[in-house]
């Protein structure tokens, strides 16, 4: 029930934040379309389920923000030249590598990091391994090395 | 100067266009209409700026919102051939 | 001055936008199969589209207008890992082979 409120409070004031309106009968549609969203939230069973919180180190996390920022416009730059020049090879591999990252969340950000960095794209996840990808050698071996994977496993609480 | 960007979203609108068009396979046109999506939040927000209108911006906010959940409902549809929680339910079962 | 310089950072990166996108575009007809061209559609959305959303940020100034395209770029940072993984799975699932270089033993877990 308290996940439930807490959704509807974050919706109604992002609600507010989008419309910039304050007129008693645009507040009270805002209200009414965010009670049908918690309403159907409800209904769908995610309201008061999935409303973990977010267990990670919240400094950290811009830190490494900063850091896939880098990894993403590296890969980029690579994924462009392999794109625009006939002669760098495309050598494309599927491989399994571990995971170590003790949360759900931790874990659904670390594969999300790995699609996001063109170049590699995480396919399955199941017990401690992600499948993934990889376009070249040279992005499976960054992914191998895990770095990434340690850099997210420090993320977490 | 916006143009273009919009001339630049537009041709690759286009190139994305031939590979939904050529596709050999189903993922290949579900793919393109993704990265299609994509750029067509873009091109409304481009569109936006240049007409100096701000409000195009919600409709974009919404465009790609839509989008994410349009791949994902066809995404579901061909992996279960169901959209509702029945069949998946029987499926991870059968799996699990 | 500092108005000049904000311009010109907009309009590099409008423009990189720009390059990145098309750069996508035709990596997503040259790639030679499907998971080699989900690469290319990761381009445009992570490069291609932030970039140009980072450029129109710049251009907007500090406004509810800066807020909605942050929103815009939070949620395709996102959203577009989330669908290729999911376009990615399902292919597998389907019954997709992807194309390997090493050639044909891809150890695939149980299916």
């Amino acid at each position: 029930m308290l996940h439930a409120i807490y959704l509807g409070l974050a919706s109604f004031s992002l609600w507010l934040l989008l419309s910039g309106y304050f007129e008693i009968f645009l507040l009270s549609l805002g209200l009414l379309s965010t009670c049908l969203v918690v309403y159907i939230a409800r209904r769908m069973d995610v309201a008061d389920h999935e409303g973990r919180s977010l267990h990670m180190h919240v400094f950290r996390l811009f830190g490494y923000w900063a850091w896939l920022g880098m990894e993403i416009v590296k890969a980029n730059l690579d994924v462009t030249r392999r794109i625009l020049d006939p002669r760098l090879p495309i050598s494309p591999e599927v491989f399994w590598s571990p995971v170590t990252q003790g949360s759900e969340v931790g874990r659904v950000a670390y594969a999300n990091s790995i699609t996001l960095t063109p170049g590699t794209v995480a396919i399955d996840l199941e017990g401690d391994e992600v499948e993934v990808h990889a376009l070249n050698r040279e992005a499976a071996d960054g992914v191998r090395s895990g770095e990434m994977d340690r850099k997210v496993t420090a993320l977490d609480l | 100067m916006f143009a273009a960007a919009i001339l630049a979203i537009i041709v690759t609108m286009l190139l994305i266009l031939a590979r939904a068009l050529l596709g050999p396979t189903v993922w290949d046109c579900i793919l393109a209409i993704n990265s299609f999506g994509t750029l067509t939040v873009l091109l409304i927000a481009a569109h936006g700026f240049l007409m100096e209108r701000p409000e195009f911006l919600d409709i974009a906010l919404v465009y790609a919102l839509i989008n994410f959940i349009g791949i994902i409902a066809v995404l579901k549809f061909f992996e279960y051939g169901d959209l509702g929680p029945g069949k998946r339910a029987r499926l991870d079962e059968d799996q699990g | 001055m500092l108005e000049m310089a904000r311009d010109l950072l907009s309009w590099a990166f409008i423009l990189g936008g720009g390059f990145f996108l098309i750069v996508g575009g035709i990596g997503l007809l040259r790639l030679p199969d499907f998971f080699t061209r989900l690469h290319a559609a990761g381009i445009i959305d992570t490069m291609g589209a932030e970039l140009m959303l980072a450029g129109f940020v710049l251009q907007a100034g500090f406004s509810l207008v800066t807020v909605k395209l942050l929103l815009i770029v939070l949620f395709i940072m996102f959203t577009s890992p989330t669908a290729a993984h999911a376009l990615a799975k399902a292919a597998l699932h389907g019954g997709y082979k992807p194309r390997l270089a090493t050639g044909g033993d891809d150890d695939r877990g149980s299916d």
